[in-house]
């Protein structure tokens, strides 16, 4: 992606202050705050953090599938330049499947077990395709061979439960990506899945979108899997995007605290190493998220203004961070590298 | 548990029971049908069993406050002259007795057979878990049907009416032995192969004392919800075989009696005969029905 | 036929053994039933020849034996009350019963199902609030006080339907029905619904759990994730996968509608099984007994392996061969 074209073009999907709230009984959570961040066509963005950072949650928002008593308090999401975020029901289920695919964590619960895999790709593509169910199914099977199914014509009338678990994965890519959505979201696509094969997966759904132009929202807690399929990553942590920027520059020089702190918990390939990094303490609760930036009780770097003004994304260099260290106003007390060298190894 | 409990009572059931206002309604009526029933001798306007105090002249008198209704029988009276607000009270007397008696003999033989099933184990286990299952496969109330039938039969009539209360209850506790005996099993098995018991063994404690103080305390919450809602059947299955001619005999009528009785002048108009003893026992089972209910919900959440 | 059903059919070998075995106990030990044929006048002689003709003299598992083998072939010997065969009686009564039974079940299902769907789906309507109570009531109520209030609203204040009978029945062969006259349907009505509103309210309120478990799964989430429309979601994948507990219940409920056919039969004087088990109970009429335990085991049996097969059929990891649960 070079900068011209990407200021020429409007992203495909825009996010823009969002803001998700769960009423409970004890007072209203604020799961998501003032998420904003975009995707431009064909572009891959990773998102990361610890669970219950809110990557899920984004995810869930996007594709308009919040489990109640979820919803968008503020913000809005924009598809082409349209909110999508206060569509009629009815106007959203079309949008799903057909401009927005997604792909969930756990491929043995995520298809129907009573349904063939044929019947559940074409029900897919009659949804949202004007064909014949000869022209689904002929797709259906064509499907299942782009995701590499050995066999497609046969396989096609088996029941989820005779495929193995890395098989059915690729089921849900095809299912995710048979109406030719303009963006997935995938939600962990890896993390129930074998080591073996997690990488032929993502092998797999790099491929597939990369030869259709799809964009992808990758969301997962493995930073390897972003340094290797994503064009951009966003940092998240406790319900707040914490960094953005592209891939490399993120990984290589994390402008935030806990991004380097997240970089340095990757265990090297090249090298052997007695102790991976950790971050001592663990993610606020979201009833108990603290005034100022979230962070800042785990934070090496910490000084007064953190503890009592909440930072926005600031211009980092090449990437955007939460984080006052960057703010030419704040009167920096320790000077910041972003190595990962600084923190507690 | 039996701390557990205690603990339990003390502060959460109660905030669980004084914050549901169905179940405390529902206490409030139970406690009503039972204090009516209990003390119906000292309460009821009339003796209704007392043949020299019935007067035909007052037969099929409507409630009280229909015309023709005479304020002495606020109920109304039945074709013996007989006050249907008193036979209700001492009808209720007969339906929890036989009930309550019903729920301890089936809650003294499911237990102790489900400690022995899952102590012992082997085949004492499944055969007594073969017969559970068998006998799950029929409804309650034809098994106790079954019994009933069989006891009339073994028996000559006259033997046969005075012991008619107790075959009735032999006859319910029976038909419900299996639930009390499987959840009992089911926590013995559990409970067997933890460390402590194993622990206690090594120091010589013999397993039935284990099994008991260990064991029966444990599974003394569900037993407890089981027994509550089986009340509720216990009830409504004496009242069933009553109102089919089969249960209590005749000189100590139940409600589900009242409401045979009552309903063969259903045609005639007289309807307050049977349809008055009808409310009483709905109000007592469903009120018995929700605190069950409730308490399986308070003492375990997982338990549904 | 898959192994497993197969399995299911010796498993309930034993179960119809033991119950033989109760029948067979009842009819040979419970009272004494040379006494109550002979009646009052007899000789020593008439006595001897009625033990060795009932096979009284023989031993016990030659006894069994016998009475098993007769009760394949639907012999269980004379009534003590009516003195007409046994197999006689059931068979003149069985069309009664089992019509009133299959409408009362079709009644719950028909009407059990949706609601349960409806209150599942939109937990937070009124109507479903409604449902939800009335089922309660439904549970709490007893049958026998279901159907006489049925009788005192629908029979005595507004006179539409009659409390008592089958109305008009045709005979087909030995089967008489009553679902082919205007009266027989409207003597049905009441009795049915008796008999069907508390496996109505159980059904209703088994789907409804059911429906909120499903809702939660995964794949209900990815099949609104790909656009499929609610009605595809909610009843193409949603109530497909309720079904199979559903089916489990509803079976075993159909078995429970035969047992309470006694009751609602009493109430209305429907001249089904249950009304000859009932006025069989009340006169210790042991052979009647003893038949009508047999034939609700074999019912019990073959519902079951109804159940099975269907769940066969809606459920392909069964056809796969893993076993049941």
């Amino acid at each position: 992606m070079n900068n011209l074209s990407a200021k020429a073009a409007a992203p495909l999907l825009e996010v823009r202050n969002l803001r998700v709230e769960f009423p409970t009984r004890r007072g209203t959570l604020t799961a998501l705050d003032d998420v904003s961040f975009s995707i431009r066509a064909g572009e891959v963005l990773g998102v990361v953090g610890e669970s219950g950072a809110g990557k899920s949650m984004t995810g869930a928002a996007i594709i308009g599938l919040l489990e109640p008593p979820g919803r968008i308090a503020r913000g809005e999401i924009l598809l082409d330049g349209q909110r999508i975020d206060n569509l009629p029901r009815e106007k959203m289920r079309r949008i799903r499947g057909k401009q927005i695919g997604a792909i969930f964590q756990d491929p043995l619960t995520t298809l129907n077990p009573l349904y063939t895999v044929g019947r559940q790709l074409q029900e897919t593509i009659l949804t949202h395709l004007p064909m014949t169910p000869a022209q689904a199914r002929a797709r259906a099977i064509h499907w299942l061979e782009e995701v590499g199914i050995p066999g497609a014509a046969q396989r096609i009338d088996s029941y989820p439960h005779e495929f193995s678990g890395g098989m059915r994965q690729r089921v849900v890519i095809a299912l995710a990506l048979c109406a030719e959505p303009r963006l997935v979201v995938a939600d962990e696509p890896t993390t129930a899945l074998d080591v073996s094969i997690q990488a032929q997966i993502i092998a797999l759904l790099k491929r597939l979108t990369r030869e259709h132009g799809t964009a992808v929202m990758l969301v997962t807690h493995d930073m390897g899997v972003i340094a290797e399929t994503a064009d951009r990553v966003a940092v998240m942590y406790a319900g707040r995007l914490a960094e953005i920027g592209p891939v490399r520059e993120v990984v290589k020089a994390p402008r935030h605290p806990y991004s380097a702190g997240l970089m340095a918990s990757i265990p090297p390939l090249d090298r052997k190493v007695e102790h991976l990094a950790q971050i001592d303490g663990a993610m606020p609760r979201l009833s108990a998220i603290p005034r100022g930036c979230a962070y800042y009780p785990r934070c090496p770097h910490v000084f007064e203004r953190c503890r009592v003004e909440r930072p926005d994304l600031i211009d980092a260099g090449t990437t955007r961070a939460a984080c006052w260290l960057h703010d030419p106003a704040s009167e920096k007390q320790v000077p910041f590298s972003g190595t990962g060298s600084t923190v507690h190894v | 548990m039996a701390n557990a409990l205690s603990r339990a009572l003390d502060s959460d059931l109660w905030y669980s029971f004084s914050r549901s206002p169905v179940t405390v309604a529902s206490a409030a009526v139970a406690l009503v049908c039972v204090l009516g029933a209990v003390f119906a001798p000292l309460l009821a306007p009339h003796n209704p069993f007392d043949l020299a105090s019935l007067n035909l002249m007052d037969a099929f008198n409507p409630p009280a406050w229909m015309e023709e209704g005479n304020a002495a029988f606020p109920l109304g009276t039945d074709d013996q002259g007989r006050d249907v607000l008193s036979a209700i009270m001492y009808g209720a007397r007969v339906s929890l007795i036989v009930g309550l008696s019903a729920v301890v003999f089936s809650t003294v033989v499911g237990v102790g057979l489900g400690l022995l099933a899952g102590y012992l184990g082997g085949t004492t286990d499944a055969v007594l878990m073969r017969i559970a299952d068998i006998q799950l496969t029929f409804p309650s109330i034809l098994v106790a049907l079954l019994i009933d039938g069989i006891v009339r039969a073994a028996l000559p009539p006259e033997a046969h009416e005075g012991i008619a209360l107790y075959v009735v209850v032999f006859a319910i506790g029976i038909s419900n032995w299996p639930q009390f005996a499987r959840t009992v099993r089911g926590s013995t098995l559990v409970e067997r192969n933890k460390e402590y018991v194993l622990a206690a063994r090594v120091i010589g404690l013999s397993r039935v004392r284990i099994m008991l103080t260990h064991v029966l305390p444990n599974v003394l919450g569900p037993v407890l919800v089981i027994a509550t809602l089986n009340l509720g059947f216990a009830i409504l299955a004496e009242a069933t075989l009553s109102f089919l001619g089969v249960g209590v005999p005749p000189t100590q009528p139940s409600l589900g009696t009242l409401i045979r009785i009552g309903n063969d002048f259903l045609f005639s108009g007289e309807w307050w005969i049977t349809l008055f003893p009808g409310i009483a026992l709905v109000a007592l089972v469903l009120s018995v029905n929700l605190l069950g209910d409730w308490l399986r919900d308070a003492l375990n959440p997982r338990l549904r | 036929m898959p192994a497993f059903i197969l399995s299911r059919l010796l498993q309930a070998i034993p179960v119809l053994l033991v119950v033989a075995l109760i029948s067979f106990a009842m009819f040979a030990y419970v009272g004494d039933p040379v006494a109550i044929m002979l009646g009052q006048d007899f000789t020593e002689a008439q006595r001897q020849a009625l033990v060795q003709s009932l096979g009284l003299d023989q031993p016990f598992f030659v006894q069994f034996f016998r009475f098993a083998v007769n009760a394949v072939q639907g012999e269980f010997g004379l009534s003590y009350r009516l003195s007409r065969p046994v197999a006689e009686l059931i068979a003149e009564r069985a069309p009664a019963t089992l019509e009133l039974a299959f409408v009362a079940a079709a009644i719950a299902m028909l009407v059990g199902v949706p609601m349960g769907v409806y209150t599942g789906l939109y937990r937070q309507s009124w109507l479903s609030r409604f449902f939800l109570t009335f089922s309660l009531i439904g549970v709490s109520l007893p049958t026998f006080l279901i159907g006489i209030l049925l009788i005192l609203v629908f029979s005595v204040l507004l006179g539409w339907l009659p409390s008592y009978g089958r109305g008009d029945v045709v005979d087909l062969g030995w089967w008489s029905t009553g679902l082919l006259t205007a009266s027989g349907w409207k003597a049905l009505i009441l009795p049915a619904i008796t008999l069907g509103l508390f496996q109505l309210t159980l059904i209703m309120r088994l789907v409804r759990s059911e429906m909120l478990e499903v809702l939660r799964t995964d794949y209900i989430k990815f099949a609104r994730a790909r656009g499929l429309p609610d009605r595809s979601v909610h009843f193409g994948h949603a109530l497909k996968n309720t079904l199979v507990p559903v089916i489990t219940i509803a079976g075993l409920q159909l078995g429970s509608i035969i047992a309470f056919a006694i009751v609602t039969e009493t109430v209305f004087q429907w001249p089904g099984m249950g009304l000859l088990f009932i006025q069989s109970v009340g006169s210790a009429d042991i052979p009647v007994m003893a038949a009508y335990l047999m034939l609700t085991a074999v019912i019990f049996v073959v519902i079951n392996l109804v159940v099975d097969i269907l769940y066969y059929i809606v459920d392909p990891r069964l056809r796969a061969g893993r076993g049941g649960h």
